[in-house]
Parts: C-alpha cells; sequence; structure tokens
C-alpha cells in the first residue's frame, strides 16, 4: 500500500519541479520595454516615489490602462527621495515627489500634478479653536507643555512629529523655520493616516497633516479638528485658491525630457479627464 | 539523544547520494545569513568610511539630516521591549500548553490548539491597528501621552504568544508517555507531574521556543511602529514612547538617500549582532545544560 | 494520552489548576476580544463581489480579487523553494549529522541567526540581492523568494524538532532489518516526524501570510492582477497596512481584508491538522 502512495508522490513531486521549471523559464527576461507606437500605445511604465501621491497615480493609471490595453503602469510606494532616486537611477521611468523641486534636482525634469495643503489637527474635544504661528512654534520646540498655556484644559501636550525623511515634515518645518533636532516631540509617526488616529485616540495631542485626509475623516465622524494657520481656514477650498499658506505642490519627474508613452502618460495626468479621480483622492487638481 | 550517524553497516549508493543532496540544500540554507551580512555590509560600508562606527554610539542624537547618528536609545527601546514581553509571554505560553496537555477536556484542547495557530497568523498589521485604536488610548487615559514602552511590550507579548505556546505544545507532545505512566503509578498529582516530570523532559524543546519567541520579538517591526511613538530616547519609565531599531529602519528606509540610507544599513547591521550574541547565548547556555 | 491523577489534594494543587485556567481564559479572552473587532468591523462587507473584484479608487470600494492571487502566489512560490530545502535540511541536521558535525554545527548555528532576522532586514535584503542584484525587479518571485529565506530557519527547526521525536527504536528496528537510511526515512521517519513538519508549516505560512515589512521593498505595491511571476503583486497584508495607514476612509475594507486572510490562515491550518489526523497518519499504520 504505502509503496503505491509513495510512486504516486514521487510522480507529483516531479510534476511540480517540472512545472516550476517551466515557469522559471517561460517568462521573458525583459520587463521595461518601451515601445513608442505610433497609433496604438504599448509596453511598461514603472512609477516610483511618495507614498503621499501613490493611490492618487494608481488610480489614474488604471484609467490609462483602460484606455490603452497595451499599456502596464506599475505603481511603487516609497518616499519622495526614493523617487528622485529611482527616476535619477533609470530603475523607474517616472518618479512621484510630493514636495517642491530641491535646487540640487534641477536636472531633473519636473510635471506639477495636483496641489495639497498641510494642516494642524487636535482632538475635536480640545477647546482651541486656534493657535499662533509663535504658539505652534513654542509647542513644536517644547516651550510650552500645558495646554492651559495657550487657552485650553490643564493637560500636557502631546505633541506628534513626523519622521525624518517626511515630504510633510519638511514642508512644516519649512513654514515654521524649524530644525527637526529642536522639536520635541512625544509621539513620530509615518504617513498621514496613522496621525489621524492617533490624534483621534489621544485627547491631549496635537499634529500636523495633509489636509485631504483630515477633511475626509472629519467628515467620516473621526473625532479630530482642523484649526486654522495664519487665520486661514484650513481647507482643500483655500489651498484651491491660495490662500491657506501651509501648501505643497505633488510632482513627476523624469530623468530624461518625457518621450513617447512616458509623454502619453504624463499629459494624461496633467489633463482635465483626471481632475474627478484627484478630488476623489482629496488632493486639489490645477486651475489653469 | 542516541542516533545512528556512525551506523556504517548498510552504507548505499542511494545513501550517499541522498547524504550529498542534502548537505546541498543545507549549505544553501546555510549560506543566506552570510549573504544577508555580505549585502548589508556592502551597503553600510559608505557611512562607516567615512564617519567611523564609533559615532553610532557617541553622538549626541539622531538627527541622520543634520549628520547626527547616535542608536544608543533605539537599541535600549529594543532591549527593553524585548525583555518585557518574553519575560510575560514565556511563562502565558507554556501554561497555555499545559493547559492544552494536562487540564484541558480533548474538544476545549482542540479548540484552544487552533485559536493558538490563527493568533499565529493574524498580520502584525492587524495587532499594531488594533493596539492603535483600542490599547493605545487607554494607556493614554491612564498616563498620558499614551504610545509608549507598555504599549510597545504588550502588543509584542501578544504576538509572540503563539510562537512559545506551539513551541511548547510539541514538546510536551514529545514527552515520552512512560515517563507520565510512571509519575501517575508513584500517585503523584498533576501539577507535581507537569512540575517535576514533564516540564524537565520537554526542557530543550521550551528553550528553543523561547530563542524563537526572542528574536520574533526583537524583529518586529509594523505593530511595534504603530503602538511605540517612536520617539529617539532612552526610556526612563513604561509610560515613555520609545523608537526600537526595526522601526527606524521602516519608518525612514523609504525616504532615505545617501549617508543616512547607510546609516539605516548599520541599525540593520546592529540588529544582526543582537541576533548574533542571542544564538550565542543561546548555544552556550543549551551547552552548559547537557554536559 | 495517560490520564494524570486528577484529585486536587492540596492546595497546590489548586493554585496550579486555578492559574492554568485563568491564563487559558486570558488568552481566549484578549484573542476574542481582537477576532471580534474584526469580525465586528468586516463581516457586513464581505461578498462574493468582494472576494473576485478589483479594488477601486485607492481600495476604499471594490473587492481583493487580484490582491488574493498575488498573495496566493507569493505563498506558492515560498513554499515551493523553502519545502524541499527545509526539510532536507532538517533531515540532514536530525539524522545524518553527529551534534560534533562541523558542517552540522555551522549550519545550525546560522539557521539560529536567521530565525532571529528581523523581516524588515529581510526586506533590505531581498531589495538589494533578488530585485536589484539578480534582476528580478519587484515581482511576485522576489516576495516569494524573501520569504522563502525567512520561513526556512522555522520550518527547519520544528522539522527537525519532530524527527528527533520519533523513538530511536523505529532506527534500530530498522537498522536491524537491514533497511537502507533512504528507505528508512522516506517509509518511516519522515510520516514519524509529520507532526512536527505540520507545526513548522503552520508556523512558517502564518508568518508568511502576515509578513509586510519584507514584502513592501520586494514584492510591491501594484495591486493589478498578476500575469506572470515576473509581475509585482501586492499582498493582502500590504494592502492592509496601505489601507489602515495611507488611505483615509480604507478602514471598512482593511478590516474585511483581515477578515479574509484569517479565515484563509483557518482553513490552510484545518487542512494542515485534518491531513496530520486522517491522511497521512494511516500510513504509518499500514507500515
Amino acid at each position: 500500500m504505502y509503496r503505491y502512495l509513495d510512486r504516486s508522490r514521487k510522480k507529483t513531486d516531479h510534476l511540480l519541479r517540472l512545472v516550476l521549471l517551466a515557469s522559471l523559464c517561460g517568462i521573458p527576461g525583459a520587463a521595461t520595454a518601451q515601445t513608442p507606437g505610433t497609433d496604438q500605445l504599448s509596453g511598461k511604465l514603472v512609477v516610483t516615489g511618495a507614498s503621499t501621491l501613490a493611490p492618487l497615480i494608481s488610480e489614474i493609471s488604471k484609467r490609462f490602462e483602460r484606455l490603452y490595453p497595451n499599456v502596464r503602469v506599475d505603481v511603487q510606494t516609497g518616499g519622495s527621495s526614493r523617487g528622485v532616486a529611482d527616476a535619477r537611477q533609470g530603475l523607474a521611468d517616472i518618479g512621484m515627489v510630493s514636495r517642491a523641486m530641491k535646487d540640487e534636482e534641477k536636472d531633473l525634469h519636473a510635471f506639477l500634478v495636483a496641489r495639497d495643503g498641510v494642516g494642524i489637527i487636535v482632538h475635536k474635544d480640545n477647546p482651541v479653536q486656534a493657535l499662533t504661528d509663535e504658539q505652534v512654534v513654542a509647542i513644536y520646540t517644547g516651550r510650552v507643555t500645558n495646554w492651559k498655556e495657550v487657552g485650553g484644559k490643564n493637560a500636557p501636550i502631546t505633541v506628534v512629529n513626523k519622521a525624518e525623511g517626511r515630504s510633510t515634515l519638511e514642508v512644516f518645518l519649512h513654514y515654521f523655520k524649524l530644525k527637526n533636532a529642536d522639536v520635541k516631540a512625544q509621539v513620530v509617526i509615518g504617513d498621514n493616516e496613522q496621525g489621524v488616529k492617533t490624534v483621534a485616540g489621544s485627547r491631549y495631542a496635537i499634529g500636523y497633516v495633509s489636509i485631504g485626509t483630515a477633511e475626509y475623516d472629519e467628515s467620516q465622524g473621526v473625532p479630530i479638528k482642523l484649526l486654522p494657520t495664519g487665520g486661514v481656514t484650513a481647507s482643500t477650498e483655500t489651498v484651491r485658491n491660495g490662500t491657506f499658506p501651509i501648501s505643497r505642490p505633488l510632482h513627476i519627474v523624469t530623468q530624461t525630457p518625457p518621450a513617447g508613452l512616458t509623454k502619453a502618460f504624463i499629459d494624461y495626468t496633467r489633463s482635465k479627464a483626471v481632475h474627478d479621480i484627484i478630488t476623489q483622492q482629496y488632493f486639489v487638481p490645477l486651475v489653469d | 539523544m542516541t542516533s545512528l550517524h556512525s551506523n556504517t553497516l548498510f552504507r548505499w549508493s542511494t545513501d550517499d547520494l541522498l547524504c550529498w543532496l542534502l548537505r546541498g540544500l543545507a549549505a544553501i540554507a546555510g549560506t543566506i545569513v552570510m549573504l544577508i551580512v555580505t549585502f548589508l555590509i556592502m551597503e553600510a560600508l559608505p557611512v562607516l568610511h567615512r564617519i567611523g562606527l564609533l559615532r553610532f554610539f557617541t553622538d549626541p542624537s539622531w538627527h541622520p539630516a543634520e549628520g547626527f547618528y547616535n542608536l544608543t536609545p533605539m537599541l535600549w527601546g529594543t532591549l527593553f521591549a524585548m525583555a518585557g514581553s518574553v519575560l510575560i509571554a514565556t511563562p502565558i505560553g507554556i501554561l497555555s500548553a499545559v493547559f492544552c496537555h494536562y487540564y484541558a477536556p480533548f474538544f476545549l484542547a482542540r479548540l484552544y490548539r487552533r485559536l493558538i495557530e490563527l493568533l499565529a497568523g493574524i498580520p502584525s498589521v492587524v495587532y499594531g491597528f488594533w493596539g492603535l485604536v483600542v490599547l493605545v488610548p487607554m494607556i493614554g487615559e491612564m498616563h498620558p501621552p499614551g504610545p509608549s514602552l507598555l504599549a510597545g511590550i504588550l502588543i509584542l507579548t501578544i504576538m509572540i504568544l503563539p510562537t512559545i505556546a506551539l513551541m511548547a505544545d510539541a514538546s510536551l507532545a514529545a514527552v515520552p508517555q512512560h515517563y507520565l505512566r510512571g509519575a501517575t503509578a508513584l500517585g503523584l498529582p498533576r501539577w507535581a507531574t507537569i512540575k517535576g516530570v514533564v516540564l524537565p523532559a520537554a526542557k530543550s524543546g521550551l528553550f528553543t521556543g523561547v530563542i524563537l519567541e526572542t528574536g520574533r520579538a526583537i524583529g518586529e517591526t509594523m505593530a511595534i511602529l504603530m503602538v511605540c511613538g517612536n520617539v529617539v530616547q532612552t526610556p526612563s519609565s513604561l509610560f515613555d514612547p520609545i523608537r526600537t531599531l526595526t522601526s527606524n529602519i521602516a519608518l525612514e528606509m523609504a525616504y532615505a538617500l545617501g549617508d543616512h540610507r547607510a546609516a539605516l544599513f548599520v541599525s540593520g547591521l546592529v540588529l544582526m549582532t543582537m541576533i548574533v550574541a542571542l544564538a550565542i547565548a543561546a548555544e552556550w547556555i543549551s551547552r552548559g545544560r547537557y554536559d | 494520552m495517560i490520564k494524570t491523577v486528577s484529585r486536587l489534594q492540596n492546595p497546590r494543587e489548586w493554585l496550579a489548576f486555578i492559574f492554568v485556567w485563568g491564563t487559558a481564559g486570558f488568552v481566549t479572552a484578549t484573542f476574542c476580544w481582537l477576532l471580534g473587532d474584526i469580525l465586528w468591523h468586516g463581516l457586513s462587507h464581505i461578498s462574493w463581489t468582494f472576494l473576485t473584484a478589483p479594488p477601486e479608487n485607492a481600495g476604499r470600494r471594490g473587492g481583493i480579487g487580484p490582491i488574493l492571487v498575488s498573495t496566493a502566489l507569493i505563498l506558492g512560490v515560498c513554499l515551493a523553494v523553502s519545502l524541499p530545502i527545509g526539510i532536507g535540511t532538517a533531515v540532514l541536521l536530525a539524522e545524518f549529522t553527529s551534534n560534533q558535525n562541523l558542517f552540522g554545527r555551522m549550519t545550525r548555528r546560522s539557521l539560529d541567526v536567521l530565525a532571529g532576522v528581523p523581516s524588515i532586514v529581510f526586506g533590505l535584503f531581498g531589495n538589494v540581492f533578488f530585485c536589484k542584484t539578480l534582476g528580478l525587479g519587484f515581482s511576485i518571485l522576489s516576495g516569494g523568494l524573501t520569504l522563502a529565506c525567512m520561513v526556512l530557519p522555522i520550518l527547519i527547526r520544528s522539522t527537525e524538532e519532530g524527527f528527533r521525536a520519533v523513538p530511536a527504536s523505529y532506527r534500530l528496528s530498522a537498522a536491524a532489518l537491514g533497511l537502507s537510511h533512504t528507505t528508512t526515512l522516506v517509509h518511516l521517519l519522515l510520516p514519524a516526524a509529520i507532526p512536527g513538519l505540520l507545526v513548522g508549516l503552520v508556523l512558517g505560512v502564518g508568518r508568511a501570510i502576515a509578513e509586510t515589512a519584507a514584502l513592501i521593498f520586494t514584492s510591491g505595491y501594484v495591486d493589478r492582477m498578476p500575469e506572470s511571476l515576473l509581475d509585482s503583486g501586492r499582498a493582502l497584508s500590504i494592502h492592509i497596512f496601505d489601507l489602515s495607514m495611507n488611505v483615509s476612509g480604507g478602514d471598512a475594507n482593511a478590516y474585511a481584508s483581515a477578515l479574509v486572510l484569517v479565515v484563509l490562515l483557518l482553513l490552510i491550518n484545518g487542512t494542515a491538522s485534518w491531513l496530520a489526523t486522517y491522511g497521512l497518519h494511516r500510513k504509518i499504520v499500514t507500515v
């Protein structure tokens, strides 16, 4: 009995190995072949970079793929710096950067896709309605550590800061003219939603996140509250009309001047046809 | 352990073939670590060359953008979180296994075992998510800010529990039945049998479980990142937020370039050193036991 | 199973009794709390469409069809590579190598280290080695191979324990009957060591299917239906991570995906223990 069983198992083993081998060998080696067709686009694009932009570009590329069935766009998340690095090294055809381009990045070709604001959030039950820029600086540098010093309850402030390297952090530090070494934080977070969840779960926390994210969560009943900055209400509306002071451009970048498929994709991303997707992902489309 | 390794009476050619095949497979398994270490060193080399290893322990702080690379606070964070969770999870895990084997009725034991297996497969993200939404606010009410070493220890405990519980379960199952028969014949009560006969007999397996869970506790990334607060500081109480070496890599890796990126590979190397130390300690202790 | 004496004669026995049941109760309660939370939030979103449809609007709407396929492929690659290497190494360490053998000791030591390597370090390594050095790019193959490296030590350890738990009398009888090592191994030891292997498998699959940190740098983020093993594919756990940490309003589908993951695991574990009890046990009896 076991002899029979054994033989059949060997057979399946053999089969498995064959299938494996076949699947290993049968796959064509080259992954990124760009063939700019004249009438019909085809090929594969690799897009990497900012996690803020990844869901947006991912949705746009899905619609782009429906338009040109022979095209595949792979979107990989990471950070703005990785978008820059990958585009430079040619690991990606297009990089995503969720901040203004730096001087040393002028060698890349950058294309504005949308805008986004960075807003300060506190827990909904926090009686503080507004903070001046000086108060925010005082809180983030640890000179003010209790809410009662800025007109709130008698409770210690939990300062939520972003991790090193995040564009949101750079934008925030730049606006308030701070150095990250001066920030005295109690919590350090990664992505936007983590910031929202941390503040929603801690009655006396203060943090800063992408305004679109915060606005959406607020409307869904998450107990957070956007505070105005410089006297301007924080909303996608004030980001759109340019009055909100802390905003950032969302870019996609390429190493060489875009041509063929890359150009088609970039043009499509900047066209009116995707404005509904941009709004849907809580960013602000470009006004032209 | 008795073995037949020296049995050369029936050495057939298929045996030789098998032996070499197995050696080949084992060699693959064995070289993975070397590969990992080699690549880590290669990636970390630029920054080690430029600023030297010492500055990773003597710099005033961790602010890679400004050129400060002190890893010591994160090393402490990792060690404290690990020690706390292993201390809590080990007894719970072993008692769980004891429950399955000697206390629970058959159907309950099966159900409980299934439960632990399930617990092993819940993604760390889900634990972290649950910790962030349920546990952290609870601790925050007790003693602000909430995200803290304590939250990390508790989440880690739940996460490594299945590892030790399943290993303990397997090693209790391997305790020879005649030991138990002997104990029963002597009229030993249940707990006395477990304490005096079962646990000593299952020592080697339990020990393996502890080593595995310690490794898991050091290596856990995502859940820790979500509940620990991630502030780079040496904690002075259970309620202080901490950052571990692993969450440091996860938080900053995707965003790091140049020296900063290389510095994160140094974090990886420090983690590897800890793991090697753990493995050496494990071997040293087990050698002391068997001699 | 031998019944130990169950009389609770003295206070120490009572204490132990209460303590053991208390621990079990506590673990069960924690677990129910966690699972209840997932069930409560996730169950209402589960439907056939959710399981088969592609994600829409960054995962807020739509389903997880392609993600399930990617996860299965990654797991398949992982097991196809790690099982032969794992079992082979375990057999070598447990049956063919003495504790003093240098090769065996080096291998075991290196595996002990490997078992402790943090998943994030596997991610770094997989990214540098499989994606860049071997040129596999962000792909299901890279992800599966990285996971295979990660699962190996767990698999080997448990399988080895399984072999060591086989009574020496099996080997002695086989030797006395003049069976070769190979025959003894295939017909006697392997079936008897199955429970250990299964524990390793369950732990390994559990760790692999739940892995996030190692996959985000290797198998990638693309949520399209994969067309080959060289395509990038998003694993279920990465989907959950992205939905809960990066996409606002993704919580509902994150819970639902987590629930799917847990149910999948339950199925795998169930199959494993069914195999252990009915499928493979019979074979030993026949022998």
